[in-house]
């Protein structure tokens, strides 16, 4: 269980994060909504310590993550998988060498068994085959699915998803969407997904949070959070019922 | 008054802004030493940035050795011709370029094609998410990027020198015997005469010393960048300069230090 109490982070006279209180279940996809420039980001780059926060805990699993040595965080670092906003692949390397980074960063495995790993990986997200492709060569969504491979080499225990259907059209946004459901499902791992979309939210996750001016100000199940009277989640569901009514 | 105040301002910015960078850069080259420490050590990516920085660079340096010994070679025959001191040419020639213009030449022309790559190979991986990507695969950032960078710059910038001193000194002989007629054997015995091992030494330590800051330089600005693609160019340009008026400077003090 991911566990954040207090959380606050400012950049220069910028107060992004005002006392962030989340707990995010195992086992579970929790989605993590707001506007853009809210601080979203931020706060799952806490999550996985690429960030220290000013003021505030983060507990993985029972361990205070804020105050481990570079060392330690990179112990816990190794439960975790990331797909970044625009897949962060790294563009010097092939589709396969991008999957196979972890594998050959933190296991001892021979070359063959990492290949057939990647092959099984490369196949789960729907890209079977495509090994030998460098990242110039793929679209949006097919960067993400690789860069979904690359966050699942290791078979981490955490998968956290920096706005996964940003920029994409809608639908390869629902094609990610499923296959986040769908890997959710088969896996049964903790994933936890920003976005700014409540339809994404909606679809994807068994828990909501609102981030809404550097604090969460509602969190609950789907259910719960469409019946929140609160203003800002009523002015995101009015959005989606206009974009609704213009579908 | 005011305006005084406004300037006063500026150039304390200005003035705070450039400590505040040389103390972050001083930070990184600590971290750099820290992590090029610590084990696992990570020939495979060292042999890989060698080759960049090094084989990728000889092309370059011969070039710029010869033609700099062979310009040598031409003024220096000019100005001893008037007192009769021709064979002193090869002297000449091998002094400047073992002292000087081999360590300084060849770091240049490493900055320029090397330093500012790594500025901008680094700085496009953190504006695009690559080096946060890194971090979250519990890969160090500065063990993986840095290290390996900055001690192939030390190693391999030396050994570029070397082969620029000796073509320079190739290039110096060709155009004083063979161009201008200078006795072959006065040339080359005033030039082991006169020319000490400690010359050659000394200019490879400088070639090391210029090797880490360009290196160091070039990391940190594309380490530190932001701002998409225009924060990547400006990073780039800002590596090249900054560290050419390093190596400069640092130049100076060595040989103040060394000679």
């Amino acid at each position: 269980m991911i566990e954040i109490k207090s959380l606050h982070k400012s950049f220069g006279a910028l107060k992004v994060l005002k006392g962030v209180d989340l707990q995010i279940p195992k086992g579970k996809t929790t989605a993590i909504l707001g506007r853009s420039g809210t601080g979203k980001s931020v706060l799952l780059k806490h999550i996985i310590g690429l960030i220290s926060p000013d003021r505030g805990k983060v507990w993985i699993d029972g361990v205070d993550i804020t105050r481990l040595g570079d060392k330690d965080l990179n112990e816990i670092r190794k439960k975790f998988g990331m797909l970044f906003q625009e897949a962060a692949l790294f563009d010097s390397m092939n589709v396969g060498e991008n999957v196979a980074f972890p594998l050959r960063e933190h296991t001892r495995l021979r070359e063959e068994n990492i290949s057939s790993i990647v092959a099984h990986k490369l196949e789960q997200v729907g890209l079977p085959g495509q090994e030998g492709k460098m990242p110039a060569e793929l679209s949006g969504g097919m960067k993400r699915r690789v860069g979904l491979a690359r966050a699942l080499a290791l078979d981490p225990e955490i998968v956290l998803f920096d706005e996964p259907t940003t920029g994409l059209d809608p639908p390869m946004a629902e094609a990610i969407e499923n296959l986040i459901i769908e890997t959710q499902r088969r896996l049964g791992e903790t994933f936890v997904v920003i976005t700014h979309n409540i339809t994404t939210a909606f679809h994807i996750a068994h828990k909501i949070a609102m981030l809404h001016e550097g604090r969460i100000v509602v969190e609950g199940s789907p259910r719960a959070f469409r019946r929140s009277s609160h203003p800002e989640v009523r002015a995101f569901m009015a959005r989606e019922a206009e974009k609704e009514v213009q579908g | 008054m005011v305006k005084l105040w406004k300037i006063i301002n500026l150039v304390g910015e200005e003035v705070v802004g450039y400590v505040k960078e040389m103390g972050s850069m001083l930070l990184l080259l600590l971290d750099t030493i820290r992590w090029s420490i610590y084990p696992p050590f990570r020939l495979d990516l060292l042999f890989q940035q060698m080759e960049g920085v090094g084989v990728k660079s000889i092309l370059v340096v011969v070039l710029t050795g010869a033609f700099a010994g062979m310009v040598l070679a031409l003024q220096s025959f000019h100005a001893t011709r008037q007192f009769g001191a021709e064979t002193f040419v090869g002297v000449t020639v091998a002094l400047s370029m073992t002292r000087e213009l081999g360590p300084v030449l060849t770091s240049f022309m490493v900055t320029g094609r090397a330093g500012s790559a790594m500025a901008a190979e680094i700085g496009t991986m953190r504006v695009t998410e690559q080096i946060d990507a890194l971090s979250a695969m519990a890969v160090n950032p500065i063990k993986y990027l840095i290290v390996p960078r900055v001690l192939a710059s030390i190693v391999v910038v030396p050994i570029l020198t070397i082969i620029a001193d000796f073509v320079g000194i190739v290039g110096g002989y060709f155009v004083g015997v063979t161009l201008l007629g200078i006795n072959a054997g006065a040339f080359v015995a005033n030039m082991e005469k006169y020319v000490g091992l400690n010359d050659i030494y000394h200019g490879l330590i400088k070639a090391a010393v210029f090797g880490l800051i360009l290196s160091v330089i070039g990391c940190y600005k594309g380490y530190s960048t932001t701002g998409g693609a225009e924060g990547v160019g400006k990073a780039t340009t800002q590596s090249v300069v900054l560290a050419t008026i390093t190596i400069l400077m640092a130049n100076y003090l060595l040989t103040a230090a060394m000679f």
